[in-house]
C-alpha cells in the first residue's frame, strides 16, 4: 500500500472524528443552514474541477472539467450566500425599549 | 519552500477554516461568523489550487467561474425559504454531477497509467457521484411534485437494487485489474446513474427527510473519494465532514421517526397504509364524529386561553403560512397569553425546515422548542394550534401497536386543553393513517387553507380584544 493512501486515511478518519464531534453539536434550530453550508463546503470539488478544466489535455477532459467547474462554483456561491442569508434571520426576541 | 508547499499550506488553512467555521455554527449567534471562516477557507483553496502545477490554460475556468457564480448568486439571492428543501436536493445533484465529471475527466487524462488504488478510488467517486446526481435529482421532482410523492414499488425491488450495487463494485475491481477496460469503466458510471434513480423511487414524502439526509452523505463521500483519487486532503477532509453531517443528520431523522435508516431506505413505508386507505374509500374519513368549528370559535377559544402552544407541519410551508402564524402569535401575545413554538424534528421535508420559515417570519428563535423541551408541556397548556402537522401529532403512535408510525414520539398535542387543528381536508397525511386526534372531543377542527383561515382568525381575536378592553 502507498503511503499516500495511508495518510489519506489518515485524514479521512480523523476529519470524520472531528466533524462527529463539531456536527453533533449543531441544535436543530440550525440543521437547515447547516445543511446548506456543508453544501458550500463540499463544492471544494472545484479544486479537482480546476485542474480538470484547466490542464489542457484535451477537448473531452476541458468541457467534463469546465461543467463541473461551473456546477461546483454554484454551489460554493449559492450555497454560502443562501446559509448567510437563513442565518441573517435567525433573531433573538428583540431588546423591549421603554 | 517551493509551490507545492504553498498549495498545501493554502490546504491546510483551508481545512482549519472549514472545521473552525462548522464549529461556530453549533449556535445560533456565532453561526454567521462561521460562514464568514468557511468562505475564507474556500477562497483560499481555490486560489492555492490555481497555482497548480497541472493547470496550464485559465481560458476556461474563468468563463466557467463567471458562468457558475453568475447562477449560483441568483440562486442564492432569490429562491424562496419555502423553496428550502427543493434548493438542497439540486444542489446535491451539482455536487454529484461535478464530482462524476471531475472522475471521468481522471480516467481519460490518467487512466492508462494510475496506481490500483487511484483507480479504485476514481470508480468508486465516478459511481457515487452518478448515484448522487441523479437521485437528487429524483429528490428534487418528488419535492416539486413533477414525480408523484407515493411511494413506487415493485417485485424484487430490493434484490435488483443490491444486484447493480454488487455489479457496479465487480466493475470498479474489473476496471483496477485492466485500466484500459473503458467500456466497464463506463458500464460503472450508467449503473451510477440508474441506481440513483431506483434507489429514490421507493421513498414516500414523508421520508424525504432523510433521504435528503442520505443524499448529502453520499455527495460527501463521494468527495472523499475524489481526494483519494488526487491525492488531495482538503478534499478528504470536506468529504468526510460532509458525509459526516449527512449521516448525523438522517441519524437523528431517523430517531425522530423511530425507524432504522435500513427501514428507511429499503421499507417503502406509506405505501401499504395508503392502499388500505384507498381501499376504505375517499368518503370514510371520520367527517361525522370530528368537531368541526368556524373561525369565530376558535377565536372565542383563544380569548380564554393564558398559554398556547403552536405546532406547525408540513402544511404551513405548503400555504406559506409562516407570516400569519406569527401575527396570530403576536395578536395572542398582546392579549397576555405565552405563546410558545414546538417543532418536530420530522416536521417539513428537511432537517429544521420549520426553523427556518418561522426565523423567516421574524419568530424570535428563543420561542421555538424541540420536541423534548416542551412535549411536557403540553397538559398544562390552554390551546394547541396545529397548523398542517399530521404524523408528528398523531396519538395512534402511543396507542395502536399495529400503526405503523407506533413507537415515532409525537408531540402531545392530545393533553392540551383544547386542540385546534387548521388542516385542508380529512384527507390522510403522507402515511397515508388515519388521526384519532382529530375526531377527538377537544379538538376543534377548522378546515381550509391555512394561510386564509389564519389571516381571518387574526382579526377574529384582535376584534374579541377589542370587546374584552
Amino acid at each position: 500500500m502507498s503511503t499516500t493512501l495511508i495518510m489519506g486515511l489518515y485524514v479521512f478518519v480523523l476529519g470524520a472524528f472531528v466533524g462527529w464531534q463539531v456536527l453533533s453539536k449543531v441544535p436543530h434550530l440550525l440543521h437547515t443552514p447547516l445543511m446548506s453550508a456543508t453544501n458550500a463546503i463540499s463544492g471544494i470539488s472545484l479544486v479537482g474541477s480546476l485542474v480538470a478544466a484547466g490542464s489542457d489535455h484535451d477537448v473531452l477532459t476541458t468541457l467534463l472539467g469546465s461543467v463541473a467547474v461551473v456546477a461546483a462554483t454554484i454551489n460554493v456561491v449559492g450555497g454560502f450566500l443562501i446559509t448567510d442569508r437563513m442565518l441573517k434571520m435567525f433573531k433573538k426576541k428583540p431588546e423591549v425599549v421603554r | 519552500m517551493t509551490t507545492t508547499d504553498v498549495v498545501q499550506l493554502l490546504y491546510l488553512a483551508a481545512s482549519a477554516l472549514f472545521i473552525l467555521g462548522l464549529q461556530s455554527m453549533g449556535k445560533a449567534d456565532t453561526a454567521r461568523r462561521g460562514v464568514r471562516f468557511a468562505e475564507v477557507g474556500m477562497l483560499l483553496a481555490v486560489v492555492g489550487t490555481l497555482l497548480h502545477h497541472e493547470i496550464i490554460s485559465y481560458h476556461w475556468i474563468a468563463i466557467s467561474i463567471v458562468i457558475g457564480s453568475a447562477i449560483g448568486t441568483a440562486m442564492g439571492l432569490f429562491i424562496p425559504m419555502v423553496k428550502m428543501p427543493e434548493r438542497i436536493a439540486l444542489s446535491h445533484a451539482f455536487g454529484g454531477l461535478a464530482v462524476a465529471l471531475v472522475g471521468v475527466s481522471e480516467y481519460v487524462r490518467h487512466g492508462a497509467h494510475a496506481p490500483m488504488l487511484t483507480i479504485a478510488a476514481i470508480g468508486l467517486e465516478v459511481f457515487l457521484g452518478a448515484l448522487t446526481f441523479t437521485g437528487s435529482l429524483m429528490a428534487f421532482g418528488k419535492l416539486q411534485g413533477v414525480i408523484t410523492g407515493k411511494p413506487l414499488t415493485y417485485p424484487g425491488q430490493n434484490a435488483s437494487n443490491l444486484l447493480a450495487l454488487a455489479v457496479a463494485l465487480a466493475g470498479v475491481a474489473y476496471v483496477v485489474a485492466n485500466p484500459s477496460a473503458a467500456t466497464v469503466f463506463y458500464v460503472v458510471l450508467g449503473l451510477g446513474f440508474v441506481l440513483g434513480v431506483l434507489l429514490v423511487l421507493p421513498i414516500g414524502g414523508a421520508d424525504m427527510p432523510v433521504v435528503i439526509c442520505l443524499l448529502n452523505a453520499y455527495a460527501g463521500l463521494a468527495a472523499a473519494a475524489t481526494g483519494f483519487a488526487l491525492g488531495n486532503n482538503v478534499l478528504i477532509i470536506c468529504g468526510a465532514l460532509d458525509g459526516g453531517s449527512g449521516i448525523i443528520l438522517g441519524l437523528m431523522m431517523s430517531k425522530a421517526m423511530n425507524r432504522s435508516f435500513r427501514n428507511v431506505v429499503f421499507g417503502a413505508v406509506g405505501s401499504a397504509p395508503a392502499a388500505a386507505a384507498a381501499a376504505a374509500g375517499p368518503g370514510a374519513a371520520p367527517t361525522s364524529s370530528a368537531n368541526v368549528g368556524s373561525l369565530e370559535d376558535a377565536a372565542a377559544v383563544l380569548a380564554s386561553a393564558r398559554s398556547v402552544i403552536i405546532v406547525p407541519g408540513y402544511g404551513m410551508a405548503v400555504s406559506q403560512a409562516q407570516h400569519v402564524v406569527r401575527d396570530l402569535a403576536n395578536a395572542l401575545a398582546a392579549g397576555g397569553a405565552e405563546v410558545r413554538y414546538a417543532i418536530h424534528p420530522v416536521a417539513g421535508r428537511m432537517p429544521g425546515h420549520m426553523n427556518v420559515l418561522l426565523a423567516e417570519a421574524n419568530v424570535p428563535y428563543e420561542q421555538l422548542f424541540d420536541l423534548d423541551a416542551i412535549n411536557d408541556d403540553f397538559g398544562s397548556t390552554d390551546v394547541a394550534i396545529v397548523v398542517g402537522a399530521n404524523d408528528v401529532v398523531n396519538p395512534a403512535a402511543k396507542t395502536q401497536p399495529n400503526s405503523p408510525i407506533f413507537g415515532m414520539p409525537v408531540l402531545a398535542v392530545d393533553q392540551a386543553r383544547t386542540a385546534i387543528c387548521f388542516k385542508r381536508s380529512f384527507n390522510p397525511g403522507f402515511a397515508g393513517i388515519e388521526n384519532e386526534l382529530f375526531t377527538k372531543p377537544s379538538t376543534m377542527m377548522v378546515l381550509g387553507d391555512a394561510k386564509k383561515s389564519l389571516a381571518e382568525l387574526v382579526q377574529a381575536v384582535k376584534s374579541e380584544a377589542k370587546l374584552a378592553a
